[in-house]
């Protein structure tokens, strides 16, 4: 009996189980009658144009450009050449194949981008043949110009949304740009301007018949903004001449405003090189680069310990925590005990007599050990001295992340006393324990920026703005004056002195003909890992400075890794950037050509040679 | 012959069949309609093409009917080893189409043998089912059963056209109308529940809940019975289904192709791809439910009109169907399709002659499994398996071995053989 019935039973049901199912879809359920309009009416998106990019004497830096996509709709489509096509488009027949694909997946009707980005040579040529590619059509679409070379760790790049950021932006639509990195990611929302959108009628055909109500609902696109950087071109460039062939970095500042007039990062890589199709493969040489590291912002992102230029902060703690005064002399041995058998050599002669001025400028380790051991020894406990110590310098902005509208960046590190209580777990730990803190060797970790920030807080006398890169039409940076907690008057001994580093000290090669500029030389020892084993290399040469001493216009940091001296490479290129930013050309043109043609590539090869090598030669 | 075989004829069938075939070439017409009139007795365009092949299917009528009925038990085999020589010399002399090599290209007239197959087969199933010494009870009829069935569908799943192919699985209703062995349906359905549930949940889960329903089997029925009977089977069985669902994983990831995982994913809603995967069966759906109860009226569908629905003419014409006609013709259309099987299996129990039962039985299993199968995947039911809607789709070998079908079956029906 059941077997008889059988197959008309499922029949029965499974026709119960569709009228069902039709009874929902057509009868209950009203989104679908809403999407049918919606294909009706074909929404189209309008993107304004992305803003441009002006260096701070409003030369333009980045614009836009014409490139064409190519878009297919397989509908349309017969056989073609592949051959040709791939050889016309440098494209090769698997992608070529495997897009095809995917455009007929995506829709029969509607097109899908199949190349992105044609050059200008590609466009023509394809122009000229398309008739022989039925199915293919070419998109006008705009990408980033660029109009410079040497800032790309500056602008960033943009390129194409991926899912996941549509899924968390949902007014991102997939195939438009995001900045990314740089001014281009801060700056997103001001370059990017607002999309508009215009409505089609479509008739029944899915044929455009014109506009959708007569475009009541149509928004036109709000047009993006400006962007005028902080940048001067001019400096940057020649910063970026300075630096080739060497690992390092420079960052300009106007002390007043703290405008970045130069980040200079080395090596680096190129903006024009990231547009378009050739992005994937020359990012992946970068990144693949392990050695020199050229995605490695050293500007912004290196910590490095900070040297003698140290030593002028902790003169001005000492001078505001009164444990010394500008008179205050130290003899110095030659180097300083600070502890049973424990001796820092000092190249000061034997017995020689520095006071506050002469301590900065002979860069007299001594001098600095003393006063540090009194910055600590003025409390209690070297703990509440370090924390104090501490305090003072998180005012320079140091220890911390400084807030620029750039997005990468490291905090850098000012240890503090549960730093060393960590360290020593019973506490007996006092000064001379952390004595290599005095002459900026020891746990301080500082970055290029932070160093060239807390430089433009002397030459301020006593405050900063945080360094930012833009000048509008917004800045996402706060303006706004941070004091430090060094009473004025302190700073007047510490400039003097590191205006005689120049005049007659460790940077004699800095001084410039009509110009005062004050700095502090730096020679920092370094370690590196190899083969398990510290290793220490060749010392890196760092200068801060500013110009001119009264009402300056530029502060900077100059890093060059493994320079040895600050004197050799950091103090030379320090001093030729005051010369090119103050009075525009540069005299000294056997200096110039010696820091442009001098190379470390022998310096960097030597820790991979495999051999023992010899150092600070 | 008897001659007033008019007399005899099943006339409820052949009023279902032309309805079935002009409601088709109406929606063929609503998907070549462009906003011209379109030339019905030009071959240039899918409605003429259409009507030549029901033409040619008309002229085919007469002969078919008045052939005697004996010829087709006769012919059984030779007609069987034609097709399957047809489907061999497909890896030969056949044209590739979108993927598959189902097709003869004669002089601009592509022929897909599978389609005809479908008849030998149930032909020879009902010649061998019919014999004198045989039951599906035996090993040897059973075996034969399976080589008939099997055979052709290697060959079609080689093609490859795993749709097709499927479609030869509906003769086992025949097997079960036959007295076949009723267990084994049973273990495959009970296969694909813990296939879907393993898929929707995790073999894990899976494990628990079926050992929790063995468990409570076991402590309510397993008693009452006599305490002789052993747990063991139970326990095999068990075992055999934790086993099984922790194997599902692998033949659903290693055995299953991507767009194959990807349209049983959709239809189980565990992905929602409007625009990629599930663009077909979404824009299927649209255009059903935007046909309300009364549908947007013939030639008025948008979605039609738009080409927003791929393949609507050939295997999504359905939706054609919901969204020009509504409710009331979507629904109309199932409900004759519901009487069209029903009356083809009403009259197969007349039948006091094995062979003619059975050939009418084999054509309403797979009319059957065309109808669930295609409708339910337009509805979203059923993963895509692309298989057309017989005698509505556009497509001429399907209507050609459809008609065919049809007429063998009048043919029987008129001439009761005792």
């Amino acid at each position: 009996m059941i077997r008889k019935y059988f197959l008309l039973g499922i029949t029965i049901l499974v026709s119960m189980g569709f009228t069902a199912q039709l009874v929902y879809l057509q009868l209950i359920q009203t989104e679908y009658q809403l999407q049918s309009e919606n294909n009706a009416i074909l929404k189209q998106t309008l993107y304004p144009e992305r803003g441009l990019i002006y260096d701070r004497n409003h030369k333009l830096l980045v614009g836009n450009q014409l490139a064409y996509d190519v878009l297919y709709i397989p509908e349309n489509g017969a056989s073609f050449d592949t051959l040709e096509f791939c050889t016309i488009l440098n494209f090769s027949k698997e992608s070529l194949i495997e897009q095809l694909q995917k455009a007929k997946l995506f829709s029969y009707k509607l097109p899908s981008i199949v190349i992105q980005h044609l050059n200008e040579e590609e466009y023509a040529l394809f122009q000229e043949k398309i008739w022989k590619y039925p199915g293919f059509f070419l998109q006008k679409n705009t990408i980033r110009d660029y109009h410079v070379e040497t800032m790309a760790n500056i602008l960033g790049y943009i390129s194409e949304v991926n899912p996941y950021e549509i899924k968390r932006n949902p007014q991102y639509e997939l195939g438009e740009q995001i900045g990314r990195q740089g001014i281009e990611k801060t700056y997103e929302n001001t370059l990017k301007g607002k999309k508009g959108v215009a409505y089609f009628q479509k008739d029944r055909f899915n044929k455009i018949i014109g506009a959708f109500e007569e475009g009541k609902y149509d928004l036109a696109p709000t047009p993006s903004e400006n962007l005028t950087l902080t940048i001067d071109i001019d400096l940057q460039d020649y910063g970026v001449q300075l630096l080739q062939n060497k690992r390092g970095g420079i960052v300009a500042i106007e002390p007043q405003t703290g405008e970045v007039l130069a980040l200079v990062s080395a090596p680096s890589y190129k903006s024009p090189q990231l547009e378009g199709r050739k992005r994937s493969a020359y990012f992946s040489r970068l990144q693949q680069d392990t050695v020199a590291k050229p995605l490695f912002d050293r500007a912004l992102q290196a910590e490095y310990a900070p040297g003698s230029p140290f030593k002028t902060l902790n003169a001005l703690i000492g001078l505001q925590e009164e444990v010394i005064k500008p008179t205050t002399s130290f003899i110095c041995q030659g180097g300083h005990f600070y502890a049973r058998n424990a001796f820092m050599e000092c190249h000061c002669a034997l017995g020689s007599v520095n006071d506050l001025t002469r301590g900065i400028y002979r860069s007299c380790n001594t001098y600095f050990a003393q006063t540090y051991q009194k910055i600590i020894g003025a409390y209690p406990t070297p703990q509440e001295g370090t924390d104090r110590w501490n305090a003072h310098l998180k005012s320079f902005g140091l220890g911390n992340y400084l807030g620029y509208d750039l997005p990468t960046g490291r905090p850098g590190f000012i240890p503090n006393s549960a730093y060393y209580d960590q360290w020593y777990p019973n506490k007996n730990w006092k000064a001379p324990t952390i004595i290599s803190n005095a002459i900026g060797q020891g746990e301080v970790l500082i970055t290029p920026i932070q160093m060239a920030n807390f430089t433009a807080a002397i030459a301020n006398k006593g405050y900063y703005i945080k360094p930012h890169f833009t000048k509008g039409p917004v800045v996402n940076t706060k303006l706004e004056k941070n004091y430090t907690t060094i009473s004025p008057e302190h700073f007047e001994p510490v400039i003097e002195g590191m205006h005689q580093v120049v005049e007659k000290g460790t940077a004699r090669i800095a001084k410039i003909n009509g110009v005062e500029v004050c700095g502090k030389t730096g020679t920092v020892e370094n370690f590196v890992k190899i083969n398990g084993q510290k290793t220490q290399l060749t010392d890196h040469s760092i200068f801060v400075a500013f110009a001119p001493k009264e009402n300056p216009k530029i502060a900077l940091a100059v890093f060059i890794e493994n320079g040895y001296w600050g004197s050799r490479w950091a103090a030379p290129i320090a001093s030729l950037m005051i010369e090119k930013y103050l009075t525009k050309t540069v005299k000294r043109n056997w200096l110039e050509q010696k820091m442009i043609n001098g190379s470390l590539a022998e310096e960097y090869a030597k820790p991979y040679s495999g051999k023992p090598f010899a150092i600070n030669e | 012959m008897n001659n007033k075989l008019l007399y005899r004829l099943d006339w409820w069938a052949i009023l279902c069949y032309l309805l079935l075939i002009s409601f088709g070439l109406v929606n063929i017409y609503s998907n070549a309609y462009n906003g011209d009139p379109v030339p019905l007795f030009n071959t240039s365009n899918i409605v003429g093409k259409q009507l030549m092949f029901f033409i040619i299917c008309l002229i085919l009528l007469l002969p078919t009917l008045y052939l005697n009925p004996i010829l087709f038990e006769h012919l059984a085999f030779t007609i069987f080893t034609v097709s399957v020589v047809l489907l061999l010399g497909l890896f030969l002399f056949g044209t590739k189409i979108s993927g598959a090599t189902s097709w003869y290209n004669l002089g601009g007239i592509r022929f897909q043998p599978s389609e005809f197959t479908k008849i030998s087969v149930s032909l020879l199933i009902a010649y061998v089912l019919s014999g004198i010494d045989a039951h599906l009870k035996r090993t040897q009829t059973l075996i034969k059963f399976w080589v008939i069935i099997l055979l052709p569908m290697v060959l079609i799943v080689a093609q490859p056209d795993p749709g097709s192919a499927l479609v030869f699985l509906g003769l086992v209703f025949v097997l079960i109308r036959e007295g076949g062995n009723f267990g084994f349906i049973l273990i495959g359905f009970y296969a694909l529940f813990l296939f879907l549930l393993t898929i929707v949940i995790n073999p894990i889960n899976t494990s628990l809940i079926v050992g929790f329903l063995f468990f409570i089997f076991l402590y309510f029925f397993g008693t009452r019975r006599a305490k002789r009977k052993s747990v063991w089977p139970y326990f095999i069985l068990l075992f055999l289904s934790v086993g099984f669902s922790f194997t599902v994983n692998f033949i659903f990831n290693e055995v299953f192709q991507q767009r194959h995982r990807d349209r049983i994913n959709l239809v189980l809603g565990l992905v929602e791809d409007n625009q990629g995967i599930g663009y077909n069966i979404n824009q299927s759906k649209i255009a059903i439910g935007s046909g309300a109860f009364t549908g947007k009226g013939f030639l008025e569908g948008s979605q039609t009109k738009g080409g927003f629905v791929p393949e609507q003419h050939t295997d999504f014409i359905f939706s054609t169907v919901g969204e020009e006609w509504g409710f009331i013709g979507s629904f109309g259309l199932v409900l004759l399709y519901t009487l069209f099987i029903a009356r083809i299996l009403f009259r197969a129990e007349k039948h006091t002659h094995t062979f003619s039962r059975i050939v009418s039985y084999s054509f309403a299993s797979i009319l059957f499994v065309h109808f669930g199968v295609n409708i339910g995947m337009t509805l979203g039911l059923v993963p895509t398996i692309g298989i057309p809607l017989p005698l509505i789709s556009y497509g001429g070998s399907s209507l050609l071995a459809f008609s065919l079908f049809f007429f063998i079956y009048l043919n029987l029906d008129a001439n009761r053989l005792r």
